[in-house]
């Protein structure tokens, strides 16, 4: 079996007005990658990439073993895609639509689309018109996931839901992960979802992925260290530092590569360590963005 | 699934480390018993609605510190060792106390004063007790 679900190796698409460089991720089988980016930054191109929506001028990419965006037909067999700009028919019912995708996929499985029309308080004989914003995110979702595909791209599910839409969607996201050989993608501006349930993330920028990683290892390597220094001491010169703050006694540093040996730097240099603080994903998120945007001003 | 955990993303903890913190307790206080199957890794994901990946760590760094064991297609469990729950709470006294005199060397505090500190702080637990034994 390929352990592998999804590969991108070097894609690169240009457009007037922005460009998607060199674009390298991988994502094995039974995973979430949550997929990070400002607004404008990316992610939904990279993702019509993946879906074969949009053709790459240079790389390649694989999904479920299918090159794409050739093996496209086969592969859109096994994936349910969810984009924010999905629309459904207003006039025909939710009922006429789990019909209509059922007719199409024979994976469909009824009864657990009927868990989920409980579990997202979906009335099947309404009609698509009369729904809220986030009913109708949360029928696109249960269209996807009724049909058990492989592996489920979905373009920014969260947004626009509220507290409770939201609990119910990520808890059913990661409800999916109890099967080791469904894999999941999300895009999402909202970095808490994805600090929550993702077991890799990728950090996209101005077209360019800035960081790829497993979310433990990326948490454990970002820290916020608050120091002392002796009177007239010198800062001292540490690994991957991104961002230097605080006051000439008190800095606060910022650093993407820390370990233990960190610490004992510091205070071989005469350094108090004061406090190493651990970053939520956002604020590594935005300490990464900020400092490569002013070593590379657009 | 449900689960009696509580992890949240605010405390300020890693998440990893608050679930290995609340599967030791339950250990130590004997909830789950030495040698009985606790969920598996994507089960307790899922009751938790935390990543795979966060689980799965705690659970490797619970397997190196002989916590819990995992067999290959049989699933996880508290480690057989009866005197388990005993020796977790010797470990965890051993890093506090190794803790307590890292910082109080250096906040340039002498041995002596250490030590004292220490006796003052068992007073204190012991003064504590006995003003709720009446009850």
């Amino acid at each position: 079996m390929n352990d592998v679900c999804v590969r991108l190796a070097g894609v690169s698409k240009k457009y007037p007005h922005f460009q998607l460089e060199n674009i390298s991720l991988e994502l094995p089988v039974g995973s979430i990658l949550g997929f990070i980016g400002a607004n404008g930054a990316g992610k939904s191109t990279t993702i019509r990439i993946l879906m074969g929506l949009v053709h790459q001028d240079k790389g390649s990419v694989e999904v479920l073993g299918h090159a794409m965006p050739s093996g496209q037909v086969a592969a859109k067999q096994e994936i349910g895609f969810v984009s924010e700009d999905m629309r459904l028919y207003g006039a025909a019912t939710l009922a006429w639509h789990m019909a209509f995708i059922e007719s199409i996929y024979p994976a469909w499985n009824q009864p657990y689309a009927e868990v989920l029309l409980r579990r997202f308080d979906l009335k099947p004989q309404q009609k698509i018109k009369g729904l809220s914003h986030g009913q109708r995110v949360k029928a696109a979702l249960l269209l996807a996931l009724a049909r058990q595909p492989r592996l489920l791209i979905l373009d920014e599910p969260t947004t626009g839901l509220d507290p409770v839409a939201r609990r119910e969607v990520l808890a059913e996201l990661i409800a999916v992960l109890a099967d080791e050989e469904r894999t999941i993608l999300f895009s999402s501006h909202n970095t808490l979802d994805v600090e929550q349930i993702s077991d890799r993330i990728a950090f996209i920028d101005r077209g360019r992925i800035i960081a790829f990683d497993d979310k433990e290892a990326l948490l454990d390597r970002w820290r916020r260290l608050r120091l002392v220094l002796p009177p007239r001491g010198a800062l001292p010169q540490l690994p991957g530092i991104v961002e230097v703050g605080g006051s000439d006694r008190l800095p606060v540093l910022t650093t993407s590569q820390f370990d233990a040996r960190v610490v004992s730097l510091c205070q071989d240099r005469g350094a108090t360590v004061q406090a190493v603080d651990p970053m939520t994903l956002e604020e590594i998120f935005v300490a990464n963005v900020q400092s490569r945007r002013e070593l590379q001003p657009a | 699934m449900q689960s009696d955990f509580v992890v949240s993303p605010f405390s300020g903890q890693p998440m990893y480390l608050q679930i290995m913190e609340q599967m030791r307790q339950k250990i130590a206080v004997g909830e789950w018993a030495a040698g009985s199957e606790i969920p598996s890794i994507r089960q307790l994901a899922v009751s938790l609605c935390v990543s795979v990946i966060t689980v799965k760590r705690a659970y490797l760094e619970l397997e190196r510190e002989g916590v819990i064991v995992t067999r290959q297609g049989k699933g996880s469990f508290v480690a057989p060792d009866p005197a388990l729950s005993p020796r977790l709470y010797q470990e965890q006294f051993s890093e506090h106390l190794d803790r307590a005199a890292q910082l109080g060397t250096s906040l340039g505090l002498s041995d002596r004063e250490i030590v004292q500190r220490l006796r003052k702080a068992v007073d204190k637990v012991n003064e504590t007790k006995l003003e709720k034994e009446p009850q």
